[in-house]
């Protein structure tokens, strides 16, 4: 059989059997509407309870109602920036963000500078760090809400998510964190950090796709995007997604509770790829910071060749990455991440990203380096650029 | 498949890959949005047909299979007739491509009136060195 190797975590997992477990009984057998009041919808409703119960006690929140479920990231991402910045119209129409945020998060903000809303797009450093005396010189008398990633997508850099959290508190201002990418790489624990908003996902987290959540601090205000039969405390209007919603309870409480032992594994695979690279490879860069940053995600550039080409080789070979280069993207646009981590655009057409899953193998690992190294060969011999001149 | 057969064949397996001692004629387009490079050695004879051609690329496999199927048809052609070629040409023989990627990568018409360009540039120094030999030898 065809060797597979998949690197491409942090673009989606695979739903665990725990997970899947817990989700198929909502299909067939506890179908339910969890609005209704028969004995169908109540335990619909109690198998919903229960997710929002898990995800209380895996990001620390203090109650269970904080949580409101989505049809993924980008609508818990959405809902934070949009719902808060309309609930507080009248306070202020100027939000601070990152450079670096998913696109869920920056085009919401461009959304809302369509509608008069000023918004600040932080720079960051060369290893993807907001700065914090950059974060405070941006600090207006009408900001309202700032949202910083906790780990960045592309290129697993972790911010100062509680040192930034501590500012935006010190002024009166609401923080939000997209942390589709930090839970289960990073601890998360939304009271001790002073998190207002939080935005999570389950498929990146073994759980399945096209659901979400968003925590909100009680307390804080924010406006509903949908309309319809008030759901969610009349946050997220829509029928409850039983099954999706409990795979992602359960995927929160197994990523949450496991994180330690998955961080372990994770540094060990991507230390052992590191150092098997090195050993093996020529001219590369390593995007991202080298210490704070997660474990599964390794962005590198490959000087003299193009992500997508390589890409390519590597899908031949049966193993599976993405690339931040701009032949791959819709746009045509190199990565925003590494333009912004001032990473030259022949070097960021050259990127690709590793994310590792802990069921990777060191014989996985050699095999990956193995192809690897062919294929950047392959590539640099047909290419007019020398990367050793780079 | 992203690529169709065709493409993916001739990403693995270029025909014209790699550089060329001896090219009189050397072409380079660089794409400004994507920063994709690519280089174009031919060899034209006295008679002004293109003997050989051979490309380098730092780009997709698009850009690196267009480089390469022009390569095949500039090949046996006069200069007139190299110039005759578009980009259509190349794109008929590479298939359909995923979206967005037509504008992205085909870069015949530049790659192959830069290396004539080139080609020209490089008689009339030639020329300019050999009366001003015969100059001073008067």
């Amino acid at each position: 059989m065809e060797r597979k190797i998949y690197l491409d975590n942090a673009s989606t997992t695979y739903v665990s059997q725990e997970v899947l477990n817990e989700m198929l009984p909502c299909f067939n057998v506890l179908y339910g509407n969890a609005g209704s009041v028969h004995s169908f919808g109540r335990t619909a409703m109690s198998i919903v309870d229960k997710a929002r119960d898990r995800i209380r006690e895996g990001i620390n929140a203090q109650k269970s109602s904080e949580i409101y479920f989505t049809s993924g990231g980008t609508e818990a991402d959405n809902l934070a920036i949009l719902g808060v910045a309309h609930a507080y119209a009248e306070k202020g129409k100027h939000i601070i963000t990152s450079q670096i945020e998913h696109h869920a998060v920056l085009n919401a903000c461009k959304e809302l500078e369509k509608e008069g809303y000023e918004v600040t797009y932080l720079p960051v450093d060369k290893s993807g760090l907001v700065s914090l005396p950059d974060l405070l010189h941006s600090i207006r008398k009408d900001t309202i809400l700032i949202s910083i990633m906790s780990v960045n997508n592309e290129v697993g850099t972790i911010q100062n998510i509680k040192s930034i959290a501590k500012i935006a508190h010190d002024y009166g201002i609401l923080f939000h964190t997209d942390a589709v990418q930090a839970i289960g790489q990073v601890k998360i624990d939304v009271q001790d950090m002073e998190i207002d908003l939080l935005s999570m996902s389950a498929h990146k987290i073994h759980g399945p796709k096209g659901v979400g959540a968003l925590y909100v601090k009680s307390g804080v205000k924010f406006n509903s995007l949908t309309y319809g039969g008030s759901q969610e405390r009349g946050k997220r209007s829509g029928t409850e997604n039983v099954p999706g919603i409990a795979g992602l309870g359960k995927a929160v409480e197994l990523a949450t509770k496991n994180y330690m032992i998955t961080n372990r594994k994770l540094k060990i695979i991507r230390d052992y790829f590191l150092d098997k690279l090195a050993e093996k490879v020529e001219f590369y860069q390593i995007n991202g910071h080298l210490q704070q940053k997660s474990n599964a995600i390794v962005n590198i550039s490959f000087y003299g060749i193009e992500g997508e080409a390589l890409l390519m080789l590597l899908d031949l070979a049966g193993i599976c990455v993405s690339t931040g280069s701009a032949c791959m993207s819709k746009s045509l646009l190199p990565s925003h991440v590494l333009e912004a981590m001032h990473v030259p655009s022949d070097i960021a057409q050259g990127s690709i990203r590793f994310s590792f899953g802990t069921n990777i193998s060191k014989a996985d690992v050699d095999y990956v380096v193995e192809e690897l190294a062919k294929a950047v060969a392959k590539l640099r011999a047909i290419s007019p650029i020398q990367a050793g001149r780079i | 498949m992203y690529y169709n057969r065709f493409i993916m064949e001739r990403f693995q397996y270029p025909a014209n890959a790699g550089g060329m001692h001896g090219a009189n004629a050397i072409g380079e387009v660089v794409k400004e949005n994507c920063h994709d490079l690519t280089r174009l050695y031919l060899k034209i004879d006295d008679k002004s047909v293109i003997e050989n051609a051979k490309f380098k690329t730092f780009g997709c496999c698009a850009s690196i299979v267009s480089a390469d199927v022009t390569c095949d048809l500039v090949k046996g052609k006069t200069i007139e007739e190299a110039l005759q070629i578009t980009n259509q040409d190349v794109l008929k023989i590479m298939g359909e491509l995923p979206e967005g990627k037509e504008r992205c990568s085909i870069m015949a018409e530049e790659t192959i009136q830069s290396a004539i360009d080139d080609y020209y540039k490089k008689k009339e120094k030639e020329a300019k060195k050999a009366l001003k030999e015969a100059n001073d030898v008067e």
